[in-house]
């Protein structure tokens, strides 16, 4: 009843907080600082169509540099915490058969989920979307699959290929930017092109691609450990 | 300055988001739930971020030709700020790497005593 009773005040003052937050609350009615000059200059320094893109990837690339290692470390916890043994790593388990609507589905969108995934990310500095957006979707395509085939095998080896490449890759477009350009991660090492049209924006697209191949990577190992650790014993 | 007006409606949506996902974690006892409403909370806050953003009358950062340009590409005065949706994009991402992390240690947890109760794991209670 106390412990009721405490959850109740807490949240009530949670709520009185949030009350004077909402009222004292006016929406803003124009841009202000830093954000006036992304929408004011944004498209001609960096020249992405998305100007969450460009803030993502380079005016706060470091960030996004951060974001990935987190997910990295993630990758790497669970797959310490979920470690098979020897014995329960060769064990064969029998699954009940999944449906033949699922199984069939399946292997027709696939690939036209990963297809999709593909084009999310490569048009990220035009369209919403981007690295992360894509690297999630190619991995919910592998959740597909491993749901219409709990046996199925994922190949570890090009897991950590992909993830390791474009890490690499990543962090060598971000020194480039030092040696050729403003900074680290500046995307003006190479042309800016044609605003609007996919080969624009300087290295935006091959840094966004990079990080949707490692996301989709990294959340692909996740579900692969996941996907073993039902051989547990 | 009226109490529902269109730019508050999704601040107070994230309001009662966090306010739902805290009760969760606060009086629910199965981890499994504790873990879902710890994603309810990352939600709101998500959506107030994003609302803290949004300003009057003006559309997504995105120039293509939904939007009026002036020299060189400048959209200002005709988007919404960039900058917390960025975060955002931060943030989600974040919340996805600890939902995961957190459903292992349920998982390891499940093993060890073959309940997801949380009263049942008392040995650090005195």
């Amino acid at each position: 009843m106390l412990r009721n009773l405490l959850i109740s005040l807490l949240l009530l003052s949670f709520v009185y907080i949030f009350y004077n937050l909402y009222v004292g609350f006016t929406p803003k009615t124009e841009l202000d600082g830093i954000a006036a000059h992304y929408a004011d200059k944004g498209a001609a320094e960096i020249g992405a169509a998305n100007l969450v893109t460009a803030v993502v990837v380079t005016y706060r690339g470091f960030d996004t540099l951060g974001e990935v290692t987190i997910l990295f470390l993630t990758a790497s916890i669970i797959g310490f915490f979920l470690k098979l043994t020897e014995a329960d790593e060769n064990k064969v388990i029998i699954h009940r058969g999944t449906s033949e609507l699922l199984a069939t589905s399946s292997n027709l969108l696939v690939p036209i989920i990963i297809l999709f995934g593909i084009y999310v990310f490569m048009n990220g500095h035009l369209t919403p979307g981007g690295g992360f957006q894509g690297g999630a979707i190619i991995a919910s395509a592998i959740a597909l699959a491993i749901l219409a085939n709990p046996n199925m095998h994922i190949n570890h080896q090009i897991i950590l290929w992909v993830e390791s490449i474009s890490g690499v890759v990543f962090v060598l477009m971000g020194v480039l930017g030092i040696l050729l350009a403003g900074g680290f991660l500046d995307n003006r090492i190479l042309p800016q092109g044609q605003f609007g049209t996919l080969l624009s924006a300087g290295a935006i697209p091959i840094i966004y691609s990079f990080i949707g191949l490692k996301v989709g990577a990294e959340i692909s190992n996740i579900l692969e450990k996941y996907q073993k650790s039902q051989k547990e014993s | 300055m009226e109490f529902f007006e269109l730019g508050k409606i999704s601040l107070l949506i994230g309001f009662g988001l966090i306010v739902l996902g805290f009760w969760g974690i606060l009086s629910q006892k199965n981890i499994i739930k504790i873990i879902l409403s710890f994603t309810i909370m990352e939600t709101g806050v998500n959506i107030l971020i994003v609302s803290l953003g949004y300003v009057k009358g003006k559309t997504a950062p995105i120039i293509d030709s939904a939007v009026e340009q002036g020299a060189n590409h400048s959209v200002l005065g005709q988007v919404v700020d960039p900058v917390p949706q960025a975060l955002v994009l931060t943030a989600i991402v974040i919340g996805f790497g600890t939902t995961a992390l957190l459903l292992a240690y349920a998982m390891k947890l499940f093993k060890a005593k073959r309940t997801l109760q949380i009263n049942n794991f008392n040995d650090l209670k005195w």
